[in-house]
């Protein structure tokens, strides 16, 4: 279980991005992270990855306190990140520099296949177009098999076709070894199709505001109308946490919309 | 810089590019011969107007007189007496200047600390006309090899030193990230992130300091030689031979491209990965 414990984060500025976010997150759990700009989403999930440290508060991992980068958390960027220098392949297997060559191998022949990029194992990254090296990104970071895998807006460059279909196979490819995803995004459409449970977080300082669960089965269909209910009671959350006046969507109440106040 | 932004490329496979290529090779080929064209058309008119005798060539000697220069000093052995000693000093001259330009732009680049102690200073003498610094070298190091190599290597230096500085300055600290997300050592996070990152503009760092230890050389050597084909520029003035002049002049170019040549195909291999941009841009 990953635990956030009043995580604070001000910057030596003086500027709060962060105040007492608290959550607790079960292993194989998806969660969406959304929110208006500046409310602290990406600031709490570089602490989470151990990239900068908090303020205060802690963030323990199966009551292990996170201060630096852990092998059991991968992260995924909104860019792919990959090593210009580096095949596709050794990309890859970038992180499996502790295996035999023969085990590292054999991994990433795998994961090229599982995102299906077999054919492109020898090619440079800058061979690839958006959504490929995203896919490439992925798989850098699932080969070491982390725990917890953190993305952080990671589909937000990409067009809307390759978003949707990145969206598909980053479920498909967490049904192999279910590592709990936290994912930061700004696409109420992404929040709802990927999360079990949406965090909906204020700025400001940023903190948490709302939390959103999202009772439906996989695979989602995005034109169902209990997946646009989902997407409304988010919307109305998430207008609400920048103090706008929202008149009354709809009559029909979504379940987050108890949590106001 | 543009070789480590992770930006998506455009798509390119490498079949169209071979199957463009292929049935234009010979196309390939003669683009860089246009090149030679005038050149050698000058070369050629001057050769025909002293051969009829238009103008008798003393000052400006025909390109044949020049290649004659050059085979009696080959055949005489002289030749490769001065290449040796010239070849030398520029070989001992820039390796001191790849090392210590490297080490104190490696440590001024990592280190924040170092580069605000030290980097002033070395700006400030960057500034000072290098050969200024002969007649000291003079008096310091003597006439011979060593201030000479001081010379070459003070030239060789300064280019380096700001390459391996500002490379490692620029690398992408996103890429870095990416480092420290799979908890490389700080010795990991060198050999695999930042010297592959530094390495393009390494390279192009070492041929521009080659090019100045070559020029630092004609400088010390026309300062005072008995061998080295600056002493054969020297010579060639002061006995009025200018087709040894331009003999030396020749040598001199064939050798400068033949070294940046050499550290180009050296450093081939760990750029492949740039190759794609080079091809494209080239096309």
């Amino acid at each position: 279980m990953l635990a956030l414990d009043r995580v604070s984060k001000t910057y030596p500025n003086g500027v709060q991005a962060l105040s007492r976010f608290s959550a607790e997150i079960r292993l194989g759990e998806i969660i969406a992270i959304i929110g208006g700009s500046g409310c602290g989403k990406s600031t709490l999930l570089r602490a989470i990855a151990g990239l900068d440290r908090a303020s205060a508060g802690t963030v323990t991992l199966d009551h292990e306190a996170i201060v630096s980068p852990h092998a059991k958390i991968g992260i995924i960027f909104q860019e792919p990140r990959l090593l210009p220098w580096l095949s596709v392949a050794d990309n890859i297997g970038f992180g499996l520099a502790d295996l035999s060559a023969a085990e590292r191998r054999e991994k990433v022949a795998r994961a090229l296949e599982r995102v299906g990029l077999a054919e492109k194992a020898q090619a440079w990254p800058r061979e690839l177009s958006g959504g490929q090296a995203q896919r490439v990104a992925i798989a850098r970071a699932l080969v070491p098999q982390p725990e917890v895998l953190l993305l952080d807006e990671p589909f937000s460059a990409l067009d809307a076709f390759t978003r949707r279909d990145l969206q598909d196979h980053l479920l498909d490819l967490w049904a192999d070894t279910r590592p709990t995803l936290i994912l930061v995004t700004h696409d109420v459409d992404e929040a709802v199709v990927l999360a079990d449970r949406v965090l909906v977080m204020r700025p400001r300082p940023g903190r948490l505001f709302d939390q959103i669960e999202i009772n439906l089965g996989r695979p989602r269909d995005r034109n169902s109308p209990l997946f646009e209910n989902f997407k409304r009671s988010v919307l109305t959350s998430l207008d609400r946490s920048l103090d706008r006046n929202v008149p009354d969507r709809d009559a029909t109440q979504g379940p987050g919309q108890a949590m106001w106040w | 810089m543009a070789m480590i932004s992770d930006a998506p490329a455009l798509q390119q496979s490498s079949e169209p590019a071979e199957s463009a290529t292929a049935p234009s090779r010979a196309a390939r080929y003669a683009r860089p011969m246009l090149g030679l064209l005038l050149p050698l058309a000058l070369a050629l008119g001057w050769e025909l107007v002293v051969w009829f005798g238009w103008s008798n060539g003393r000052l400006v000697p025909p390109p044949s007189r020049v290649f004659a220069t050059i085979a009696e000093l080959a055949r005489s052995g002289e030749l490769v007496r001065h290449i040796v000693a010239t070849l030398w000093r520029v070989s001992l001259g820039f390796a001191f200047g790849v090392v210590a330009g490297t080490v104190l732009g490696a440590i001024s680049g990592y280190w924040s600390l170092a580069r605000r102690l030290l980097d002033p200073t070395v700006q400030a003498l960057r500034a000072i006309p290098s050969l200024a610094w002969v007649p000291l070298f003079i008096l310091w190091l003597g006439i011979f090899e060593t201030s000479k190599i001081a010379l070459i290597a003070v030239g060789v230096f300064f280019p380096v030193y700001l390459g391996v500085m500002g490379a490692i300055l620029s690398v992408d600290r996103k890429i870095v990230e990416v480092g420290r997300t799979f908890r490389l050592s700080g010795f990991a996070m060198i050999r695999r992130i930042l010297l592959p990152a530094v390495l393009p503009a390494y390279v192009v760092s070492l041929r521009v300091g080659l090019g100045l230890g070559w020029m630092f050389v004609v400088a010390a050597e026309l300062i005072g030689a008995s061998e080295g084909l600056g002493y054969l520029l020297l010579d060639g003035q002061q006995l009025g031979k200018p087709a040894q002049i331009l003999a030396a002049i020749v040598i001199f170019a064939i050798l400068g491209k033949l070294t940046d040549w050499l550290i180009e195909v050296a450093a081939a291999p760990f750029l492949r990965w740039q190759d794609a941009f080079g091809r494209a841009k080239g096309a």
